[in-house]
């Protein structure tokens, strides 16, 4: 199970050691196995890849930088970083560039943060930048969103995205809501962050998958981060941003490690990222399902299928000019989530999908997510409560049959 | 400047005998409060609360315990083997096992500068005001006055939906306002309409608030009396409780990252003080060091519920000590001594970069708002006698007038000018055009996003449409 944490998106033609790959079905593959990454970056892992190529190709330039192709940045050098990490990077850089950058949240300063985001960082900027606060989530968000409108651009830390719940008045009736109620008069350009999703039997409690709850807020954004690359993009690209960014990072992903090129890039924080295009089926998903989704999609491919899987990304507002472009050319659409079943992404998803692309789709949207239950601690309930590959790859037969 | 320091020396002097952050002093007090108990000694009392009758550890019969704990004088702190080291300080032994009284004997005293007639108590430290500041603060409390009549009977006639008056409060509303600075920032609950008009903020846009019509500050999002102004540095009133004091927090936060001259202001009443927020947000201001003042408009109804059914101790000021916060009790009805404490608490907390609490104790007068009727829960001579006895307008006009700074005349031509004012104000208002239909979907995002931009497409089509059913609709 841990190398769940550690698998790559899928370098060209390694392959993971627990997984049962057939290698000799390869050669007959229809179509070779692309891994796409927006910078062309290699991705370095501890297995020699077997097979010619280890570089792919790269499709649409996702960063905002024009120019920022892929191609010219696989040659120049990129340095190894784990998720965390590259969070960390970003919001460093961040703050060197902005002196109105600042961080709040509990053991933020000192501790470095329960994941080491802000590791390093208040000895670097002081106890003021980096401040540790009391434990009341909904007073400093609330803190944060006073301090926004009075010039400065807080980045508030939940510990787990589940004690967010507390914030939730903060959040939605002013975080979202008082640059409108005070006539624009007020910017509220803030960046929640903090851990969600279901982890390693870490309870009910710390299981949440806020994205659900927070999805009808009028006036947020948000983002989930996936791969060390993206996640320092949207970090960048968060706190840039003048309206206030719901940052989703997942507890299971903070370890995974990535090349990330040298020279600074912002991603752009509306735009869904190509994870392997195709022409089968349309597979979206998001942070930590990705890799549900990759692994599922060796297994389809060894079966012969072609699946598209694009990482949204962003969760609000949906990229629909990439879905919609993605469903046009497959006609089936496969989404892949970690929220319960009601009133999850998912289901907004549907209903957008539907309501924009209903004359390509050729077959019902299939849906599959997390049951709707508290999560359990067993260890195996709690597997078993979440979408694993084997249930993508029934439900791509199901669908292209 | 020798009167100025009496005051913060008075206020100083005051502040220590009514509570204190001190360890010592705290340790003090508590010994005060054993030795009261002493006095009190009464046989309902359990036997180690009455006077004289310490709890012996010999009672458990621990003999570890006995070991530990020797006769332990409380002022012999210097006995390091009868601390405990804890973190935050050495914390004391004692074989008394005594608990800290809920509550003290007395209540806490209250400020004042004038008395219900308007005259100066003899004694009172005070810094005296210049004409033109008493002037337009009691000009200031008229036209609040006006403004709420005229409004208020406005909504009365259905020509706005809804209001919410704050009589009773002139004072607290003018006389806090008054000792700021136009630097510092400004979160209002929402009965403090004083503090957008004396920085500037004009009737009509008042009024065009209140009717959401094209020209209000607000673009015609938020409900009448929630109101903001970021030029004149008051932040948009959100409707929920207590959600702006976190928010002070973090605006005072910064301030103090600026290290600007200035302090935050925020204003809550009695029922928020039950809120989470009010209680975290003290505790984080005490531990984040930063300027602000919290003013606390104690009028003694939350809707329907009095002070007694919203907490069990006396009022807001004590819970200042709770979280290491300076706090002061004023009378709310009188201008001087609210614009007074609140001038020295800016003082102190722009100079110590610490917050400060003020309770001013007031009356709501009216109702909580336009939806509400509190003859149904209060008795009508109670409020009259608020009204009229307690009035804070009619005690600082006797003092304004008795100075010499106002007279019978220019009350009468006020009032009548202002009120014309305002019904003109509203007379504009109501012809104005209402709010634009792209108000609705613009300043949601920095930039209109395109599912917005759809979404807005949509509407104004089926206005098009429709004309009929979205009649005077502006587009």
């Amino acid at each position: 199970m841990a190398s769940l944490i550690i698998q790559r998106i899928g370098a060209a033609t390694s392959f993971d050691t627990n997984n049962n790959f057939d290698r000799r079905s390869l050669s007959g593959r229809k179509s070779g196995f692309l891994v796409v990454r927006s910078d062309g970056a290699k991705i370095t892992t501890g297995l020699k890849p077997i097979g010619s190529r280890t570089h792919h190709l790269v499709t649409n330039a996702v960063a905002t930088k024009p120019g920022n192709s892929a191609a010219s940045t696989a040659s120049k050098s990129g340095h190894e970083i784990l998720l965390f990490d590259a969070l960390r990077e970003g919001l460093e850089e961040e703050m060197d560039r902005d002196a109105r950058v600042c961080v709040m949240g509990e053991d933020v300063g000192h501790y470095g943060g329960s994941y080491k985001v802000t590791k390093g960082l208040a000895p670097k900027y002081g106890d003021l930048r980096v401040l540790d606060t009391p434990i009341a989530e909904n007073a400093f968000t609330g803190m944060g969103i006073g301090a926004a409108m009075t010039g400065l651009r807080p980045i508030i830390e939940g510990m787990n995205m589940g004690f967010l719940l507390l914030a939730f008045n903060q959040i939605s009736n002013n975080c979202g809501m008082l640059h409108y109620t005070s006539g624009g008069q007020f910017k509220i350009p803030v960046v929640i962050r903090g851990p969600g999703g279901v982890g390693r039997q870490l309870g009910a409690e710390h299981s949440q998958r806020l994205e659900s709850y927070f999805q009808s807020i009028p006036g947020i954004q948000m983002v989930a981060c996936s791969t060390p690359y993206n996640a320092k993009g949207l970090m960048k690209a968060a706190i840039r941003s003048d309206n206030p960014v719901i940052l989703f990072e997942h507890v299971l992903l903070y370890n995974l490690k990535e090349t990330i090129p040298d020279e600074e890039y912002v991603l752009n924080l509306e735009e869904a990222e190509m994870v392997r295009p195709g022409q089968h089926v349309t597979i979206l998903t998001y942070s930590r399902m990705r890799y549900h989704v990759m692994q599922a999609a060796k297994t389809l491919v060894n079966k012969g299928y072609d699946p598209e899987v694009i990482d949204i990304r962003s969760l609000k507002p949906f990229d629909l000019h990439m879905i919609g472009n993605s469903v046009k050319k497959t006609h089936r659409v496969l989404i892949v989530e970690e929220c319960m079943r009601t009133g999850g992404i998912g289901a907004s998803l549907t209903a957008a999908i539907n309501e924009n692309f209903q004359d390509y789709l050729d077959a019902p949207i299939v849906c599959l997510s997390s049951q709707d239950v508290p999560t359990p601690y067993a260890g195996t309930l709690e597997e078993w409560t979440v979408v694993q590959p084997p249930q993508i790859v029934a439900a791509v037969e199901q669908l292209c049959k | 400047m020798t009167i100025w320091l009496a005051v913060t020396r008075g206020a100083n002097y005051r502040t220590k005998t009514l509570i204190s952050t001190a360890f010592r002093s705290l340790r003090t007090s508590l010994t005060t409060f054993a030795s009261g108990d002493a006095r009190e000694g009464t046989s309902r009392k359990p036997a180690y609360m009455s006077s004289g009758t310490y709890y012996r550890s010999s009672h458990f019969g621990a003999s570890e315990a006995r070991q530990q704990v020797n006769h332990f004088s409380s002022d012999d702190e210097e006995d390091k083997s009868q601390v405990l080291d804890f973190p935050g300080g050495p914390v004391p032994y004692t074989d008394e096992m005594r608990f800290l009284p809920g509550s003290s004997e007395k209540r806490v005293q209250c400020y004042r500068v004038l008395d219900d007639e308007g005259y100066p108590l003899s004694s009172t430290q005070f810094q005296h005001v210049r004409k033109e500041v008493a002037v337009k603060m009691y000009s200031g409390m008229v036209t609040l006055q006006a403004m709420d009549t005229v409004i208020y009977e406005a909504q009365r006639q259905g020509r706005i939906s809804f209001y919410m008056t704050s009589y009773g409060e002139e004072a607290v509303n003018l006389g806090s306002v008054a000792a700021l600075s136009d630097d510092d920032i400004v979160l209002p609950q929402y009965r403090e309409p004083g503090v957008m008009l004396w920085r500037g903020f004009e009737l009509q846009q008042f009024v065009d608030q209140f009717f959401g019509n094209k020209n209000d500050i607000g673009k015609g999002r938020q409900m009448p009396t929630h109101y903001g102004s970021n030029k004149h540095n008051v932040l948009t009133i959100s409707a929920p409780l207590a959600t702006q004091l976190p928010q002070a927090v973090g605006a005072a936060y910064s301030l103090k990252m600026d290290k600007k001259d200035a302090c935050v202001v925020t204003y809550f009443g009695d029922g928020c003080s039950s809120e989470g927020d009010f209680h975290a947000s003290l505790n984080f201001a005490a531990v984040m060091e930063v300027p602000i003042v919290y003013i606390c408009r104690n009028n003694g109804w939350a809707i329907s519920t009095p002070v007694t059914e919203q907490f069990r101790i006396d009022g807001i000021v004590v819970k200042g000590q709770a979280y290491g916060i300076q706090s002061i009790r004023v009378d709310g009805n009188d201008v001087l001594a609210v614009y007074n404490a609140v001038r020295a608490a800016r003082e102190i907390a722009i100079k110590e970069q610490r917050p400060i609490l003020i309770e001013a104790l007031t009356y709501r007068v009216g109702h909580h708002s336009t939806s509400d009727d509190s003859t149904k829960y209060r008795p009508v001579d109670e409020i009259e006698h608020w009204k009229t006895a307690r009035n804070p307008v009619s005690i600082f006009r006797k003092w304004i007038q008795r100075s010499g700074w106002w007279s019978d005349k220019e009350e009468s031509e006020f009032r009548a000018n202002i009120r014309k004012q305002v019904i003109h104000a509203v007379q504009v208002a109501e012809k104005t055009e209402k709010a634009p239909i792209g108000n609705i979907f613009s300043d949601v995002y920095e930039k209109l996003p395109k599912n917005l931009m759809e979404q807005e497409k949509l509407l104004k089509e089926t206005v098009k449409r429709y004309p009929r059913d979205f009649p005077n609709a502006p587009l």
